[in-house]
């Protein structure tokens, strides 16, 4: 059940994306085909799904650890931008460093960016029982601005004709788009490692075991010596790490520069890989695959089909319709062998 | 400081503020039945878009009722789109915070897919509802200038905290956000209730999407409605839930967003246009940090906010 | 069809006036019409009732006669079936087989609104309140009919009237008292002018004074020509209070008898089937050192709801079981979450485990050292209801049974010590991957408090061992408790079952509103005397519902 529904998710949007094309005027299943199945077939296209997969995975592994202990975290987009904003700050800080320095400094900047950015809902939670939902989601939005006036302002580069954009990073401060010699991006391997480390952890580390307690029975969780407080602190902190890494990372390799495109959605897209992978590190490192499909597919789908390339965000929304959808059969099973839930003050049971 | 700049200033207020107003007046409801409903944005672009193409086609043949019947049309929309929401996280039990996200990134899509072959054009707008002597005046079109839309964003709301407070269906539905469980022993039809009130959140939505593809400006653009859901979202949760608060919230707000926007055209340099651009969203965390903080007593938050129900019977 | 006043007009019963379904007898020898009085129809009739849900037959042929005016006790264990036939009675589900004839005539009742339109009422075990509302929208909220609220307000004045009640109807409902918030619920039955008022479970959260009003409410009602449903495991209040009992076991009528002629043993025999078991506990005891103790332990309270803490002190020794008797709503889960680490202690020495001041150290520490506990709540706390019994062994027994190694959770060793809890308890489940929730209350319970046994603690907490629990299972925990502590460990036991207590304790004390009472020998105290420090003045009565009425009034 727990494999079978995302494969019915994906399955089924397929199915109802070409029908609903069809109906709009457009071909179909060719558009289907196109975004699909072309990138998954067309070699030249891999690189391009691989480095679209690397941030999405790597911000839904730290996504799908706090939603475990049913921490939402929908901030990740913010803590992306403001990571990439830390590393690149960096960067422009230390203009002149050798490569071999800078690099690390910068991916350490971007991490602690993203965690600092999480730190703010997780303060406001533990401290003030503010909702991580609203709190992080309002901070996406006052990211973006911090952006706009950075680089409309005191990092605009002077030679961009006043666009708002920062300078171009130099080589030095930059990865290259691909390992030499494969098509593999530098982010997808940082995405491989990464997927194993978080498997390890959820489960078989006793971290990983509060986490799930936590979100499963916090008065468990507290019985069982765990801090409810520093389950929201560290699921917090590492998502937002995870989502500046991703950040600094795309910076670094795909762009070069950042500006008023940079947002690209990552970390709300992020979550639906974290739900369509089921919480699960490899779940999520095949969900992340997937969704990078459809993005590159979509793409395919624009030139070939003339679709407009907003369909990507459709196919994605309606494979979570579906995953979430199937929920109640996963949880139906849960529900009818669990006893009846028990009153709170006094002895009779409800069932039988 | 003119008196004419002053007006103007005004009249922009409210003209920004009136989509929020009525977005958040839908989700208010929404979420004092227990509901969080995250797709707020999705919704208003799917009206915008519906709107507009109802407008576009048949704009000719229904003369003087194109404006409204297009409304019309962008409120079902929203509520078709919120069933969506609905049977997802009602029925089936779904967590409403994916789904809701779900519905943003899915109405977002779709009014770009629908809205493709209207990109650039225009539809006739609405007239002004006082006669031109008084929304003409320079002075006076202040409270009388404004399109149809504005005044019923401002009947809604007082409506709306007059159902919540002084009716018996109101206090019901407040019961339902409150404790679900103890409604539903009562007998009170949970679901059925909260499927209204979302319904109702979406056909709002709708037509303060519809604001901007036919009051703003008549004229169809990809992702229009420019985040303005959120701010939406932002504004419930600055109201602390209450609909008086909500009002004045909405005027707040949209003096920030007014302050926006004339920072960045005339890149006055005291405070940068983002600021004013973030203050809202900060403004709600502050917000809901001191309602959060206050405890069980203060709270004004429906108890049962985003989670589902599920009947112990 | 027998009712028990005719068994009785037969008699030659061995049980006083009780009828017993599995042994029917014929009255030899009584010859001619048995006397048909022309009285009034049944207010409340079940005839054949039977529900099942998957997998287990929740009630089976119910026969069930309630007479107008007739306070009637439903009696019987958890799982029983006493909830599902009163939710069938209110409409909350619908019966499978059998008829409902409500005043001589059948009746579908459909719904709650059905249930209260015949003038049916129900007082639930658990409030349907709305904390953040006052206590006249919540009474508006209950009614199906629509009365403005001055109408609304002159019902509410009649009934408090009528019954002698004290309600404010601005207070907001979260701020009121347990009991005062049972009284909403009292009030909204009674403005619907019931014929049949259902009570369930109503005494399990008041003080003995509130009980006492609660009765005298009661008795007026019945005598006002209102049939009452009074469902309860508490014998001793049946038999003060009602006229006739109905007994369930395992979803059948086993019995029906008249309480006034049975003693609780009696009762409490046909309840449980089987003769109660004397505890096997060694009579001449030693205690050792003071393995346990509390000094002058004061804590805030938790949440709004929640009982401060003050001055608590207690002593058990090494070998001994101390009870802390209380109404529920007193502290007890505050107290239990201060021994075990949940909740910090103010200083470190406000809690010493053989000597050491423990009181400022977490969950974890506070294992390590020996002090384990057991929480109320099974599913949610002691145990999480969807992991399997492996990792809810993991839960508290992972660092005093070494399963952890680099931080990593050895999952053979989890599974190995499951299965010994498992083995050692006779825990009924199909393997340690069984899932919490597919286990019956009282072998999770089982589990629960094995899996702490096993883990030899030097002292052992535990709230509320046996809630819930069947009576074979009860007794296999009593029994745990009992070896543990002859082994040398310090056990504190908080419980509301004062049977329970009196039965496994050495010492007692009573907690009442976050207060500790001195230290009791069990054996040299009364019932009653205990009753009275629960409700907090030692022999003076009316002093002692005054202070309770307004301790409870206004929460410190």
């Amino acid at each position: 059940m727990q494999v079978a529904t995302p494969i019915a998710s994906v399955l089924l949007t397929m199915l109802l994306g070409a029908i609903i094309f069809e109906l709009i005027g457009f071909d179909g299943p060719h558009a289907i085909y196109e975004t699909f199945i072309t990138p998954i077939v067309t070699s030249y296209k891999w690189q391009d799904v691989l480095t679209k997969a690397a941030p999405l995975i790597i911000i839904a592994l730290g996504l799908s650890l706090g939603n475990q202990a049913k921490i939402w975290n929908i901030g990740a987009e913010g803590q992306y931008i403001i990571g990439a904003l830390a590393g690149a700050g960096v960067a422009f800080f230390l203009p002149t460093a050798p490569g071999f320095l800078i690099i690390p400094l910068m991916i350490a900047a971007g991490v602690l960016g993203g965690m600092a950015w999480a730190a703010i809902p997780a303060w406001l939670k533990t401290r003030y029982n503010v909702s991580e939902v609203l709190s992080s989601l309002m901070l996406v939005y006052v990211a973006l601005q911090v952006l706009n006036y950075l680089i409309g302002g005191p990092w605009k580069d002077p030679n961009g004709h006043n666009f708002p954009q920062t300078p171009p990073l130099t080589p030095a401060e930059s990865l290259p788009n691909a390992l030499p010699g494969t098509v593999i991006p530098p982010g997808f391997v940082v995405a491989v490692v990464l997927t194993l480390v978080f498997w390890l952890l959820t489960s078989r580390s006793v971290y990983g075991f509060s986490v799930r307690t936590v979100g499963a029975a916090p008065s468990a969780a507290r019985y069982g010596g765990f801090d409810a407080s520093r389950t929201v602190w560290s699921t917090l902190l590492i998502s937002g790490g995870m989502a500046g890494l991703a950040g600094i990372l795309e910076a670094m390799s795909q762009l070069g520069q950042i500006n008023l495109g940079f947002p690209s959605g990552y970390g709300f897209t992020a979550i639906i890989v974290s739900f369509l992978g089921r919480l699960h590190p490899v779940g999520v490192f095949l969900a992340g695959l997937i969704l990078a499909v459809t993005y590159v597919g979509g793409q395919v789908a624009q030139t070939v089909v003339h679709v407009p390339n907003a369909t990507a965000g459709i196919f994605q929304a309606t494979m979570l319709f579906f995953i979430l959808a199937s929920d109640i059969l996963v949880r139906y099973r849960v529900r009818i062998i669990r006893e009846a839930p028990r009153p709170k003050a006094a002895t009779a049971e409800a069932s039988a | 400081m003119s008196l004419a700049f002053i007006i103007d200033a005004l009249v922009t207020v409210v003209g920004v503020t009136t989509p929020i107003l009525l977005a958040a007046t839908g989700e208010l409801v929404v979420e004092k039945s227990g509901v969080l409903n995250l797709g707020i944005e999705g919704m208003m672009l799917i009206g915008a878009v519906t709107g507009f193409a109802v407008a576009f086609n048949y704009g000719p043949d229904l003369g003087d009722w194109a404006p409204w019947v297009a409304v019309l049309g962008a409120a079902v929309a929203g509520v078709v789109s919120s069933m969506l929401f609905a049977v997802l996280a009602l029925s089936l039990g779904s967590n409403q915070v994916a789904t809701g996200l779900a519905l943003t990134i899915f109405g977002i899509g779709l009014s770009s897919l629908i809205g493709a072959g209207y990109v650039g054009m225009t539809v006739p707008s609405f007239d002004s509802v006082f006669p031109d002597w008084l929304a003409g005046d320079p002075f006076w079109r202040v409270l009388f200038g404004y399109s149809p839309l504005v005044y019923f964003a401002l009947i809604m709301v007082f409506a709306v905290g007059w159902f919540l407070n002084r009716t018996r269906a109101g206090l019901v539905l407040r019961a339902v956000g409150e404790n679900d469980n103890s409604a539903h022993s009562i007998g009170y039809p949970v679901i059925p209730i909260r499927y209204a009130a979302i319904a109702f959140g979406g056909a709002l939505a709708g037509i303060a999407g519809s604001y901007f593809s036919m009051v703003i400006t008549p004229m169809w653009a990809e992702q229009m409605t420019a985040g303005r859901g959120w701010i939406a979202l932002a504004l419930v949760v600055f109201s602390g839930w209450r609909a008086g608060r909500l009002l004045a919230g909405a005027y707040f707000f949209g003096i920030l967003m007014t302050l926006e926007l004339y920072a960045k055209a005339s890149g006055f340099s005291f405070l940068p246009s983002q600021f004013w651009a973030a203050m809202p969203y900060i403004m709600a965390v502050v917000v809901l940090a001191v309602i959060s903080a206050r405890g069980v007593t203060g709270s004004e938050a429906p108890a049962c906010l985003g989670r589902p129900f599920m009947p112990n019977a | 069809m027998q009712t028990p006043s005719t068994a009785g007009q037969a008699g030659g019963n061995r049980r006083g006036s009780c009828v017993s379904k599995s042994g029917r007898r014929m009255e030899a020898g009584k010859r001619g019409h048995v006397q048909v009085k022309a009285e009034a129809p049944l207010r409340l009739k079940l005839v054949g009732v039977s529900k099942s849900f998957p997998g287990v037959r929740a009630n089976d042929n119910v026969h069930l006669s309630v007479r107008p005016g007739e306070t009637h006790a439903l009696l019987g264990e958890n799982g029983a079936g006493k909830s599902t036939l009163v939710k069938m009675i209110y409409g909350v589900v619908a019966p499978d087989e059998g008829q409902i004839l409500f005043d001589g005539a059948p009746v579908r009742i459909s719904n709650p609104r059905a249930a209260r339109r015949l003038g049916i009422g129900m007082v639930f075990q658990h409030f349907s309140l709305f904390e953040a509302m006052t206590v006249l929208e919540n009474i508006s909220l209950g009614l199906d009919s629509r009365l403005s609220s001055r109408e609304l307000l002159a019902e509410f004045n009649r009934v408090l009237e009528t019954y002698h009640l004290k309600l404010d109807p601005r207070r907001i409902v979260s701020t009121l008292s347990v009991g005062e918030r049972q009284r909403i619920e009292i009030v909204r039955a009674l403005l619907l002018n019931p014929r049949l008022l259902i009570m369930d479970e109503p005494t399990s959260v008041l003080t003995p004074q509130e009980v006492e009003q609660l009765f005298e409410t009661l008795k007026r009602l019945a005598s006002s020509g209102c049939s009452i449903l009074y469902i309860s495991h508490k014998l001793h209040e049946i038999v003060s209070l009602c006229d006739t009992a109905t007994i369930l076991r395992g979803g059948k009528v086993v019995a029906a008898c008249d309480p006034k002629r049975e003693t609780s043993r009696s009762m409490a025999e046909m309840m449980i089937g089987a003769n109660l078991k004397e505890i096997a506990k060694p009579t001449a005891r030693v205690f050792g050192p003071p393995k346990l103790e509390a000094q002058g332990l004061t804590l805030p309270k938790p949440t709004e709801f929640g009982v401060a803490l003050r001055d608590v002190s207690l002593t058990v020794r090494a070998g001994e079981i101390f009870g802390v008797a209380g109404v529920a709503g007193n502290g007890q889960n505050e107290l239990l979450s201060a021994m075990s680490g949940e909740t910090l202690a103010p200083s470190a020495e406000a809690i010493l485990l053989a000597g050491e001041a423990v009181g400022r150290m977490g969950v974890t520490e506070r294992r390590n050292l020996g002090l384990c506990a057991v929480p109320e709540e099974r599913h949610g706390h002691a145990a999480v209801s969807e992991f399997s019994l492996t990792d809810n062994a993991s839960l508290t027994g992972r660092d005093r049974m070494e399963l952890v190694r680099f931080g990593l959770i050895d999952p053979d060793k989890a599974t190995n010590y499951a299965a010994e809890v498992i083995g050692a308890f006779t825990v009924k489940a199909t393997g340690p991957g069984a899932l919490a929730s597919s286990l019956s209350g009282g072998n999770l319970q089982k589990f629960i408090m094995g899996r702490e046994i096993l883990q030899r603690p030097e002292a052992l907490v535990v709230c509320q061992p046996t809630w819930g629990v069947d009576a074979g299972a009860a007794a296999a925990i009593h029994q745990a408790i009992v070896d543990l502590a002859a082994r040398g460990s310090a056990v504190l036991v908080i419980s509301q079952d004062l049977d329970e207590l009196l039965t496994l304790c050495d010492s007692m004390a009573v907690i009442n509103l976050g207060r500790l009472s001195k230290t009791l020998k069990v054996g040299e105290v009364s019932i009653e005397e205990i009753g009275l420090l629960m409700g907090g003045v030692h022999g003076d009565p009316s002093a002692t519902i005054e202070m309770t009425e307004h301790l409870h009034a206004h929460p410190i």
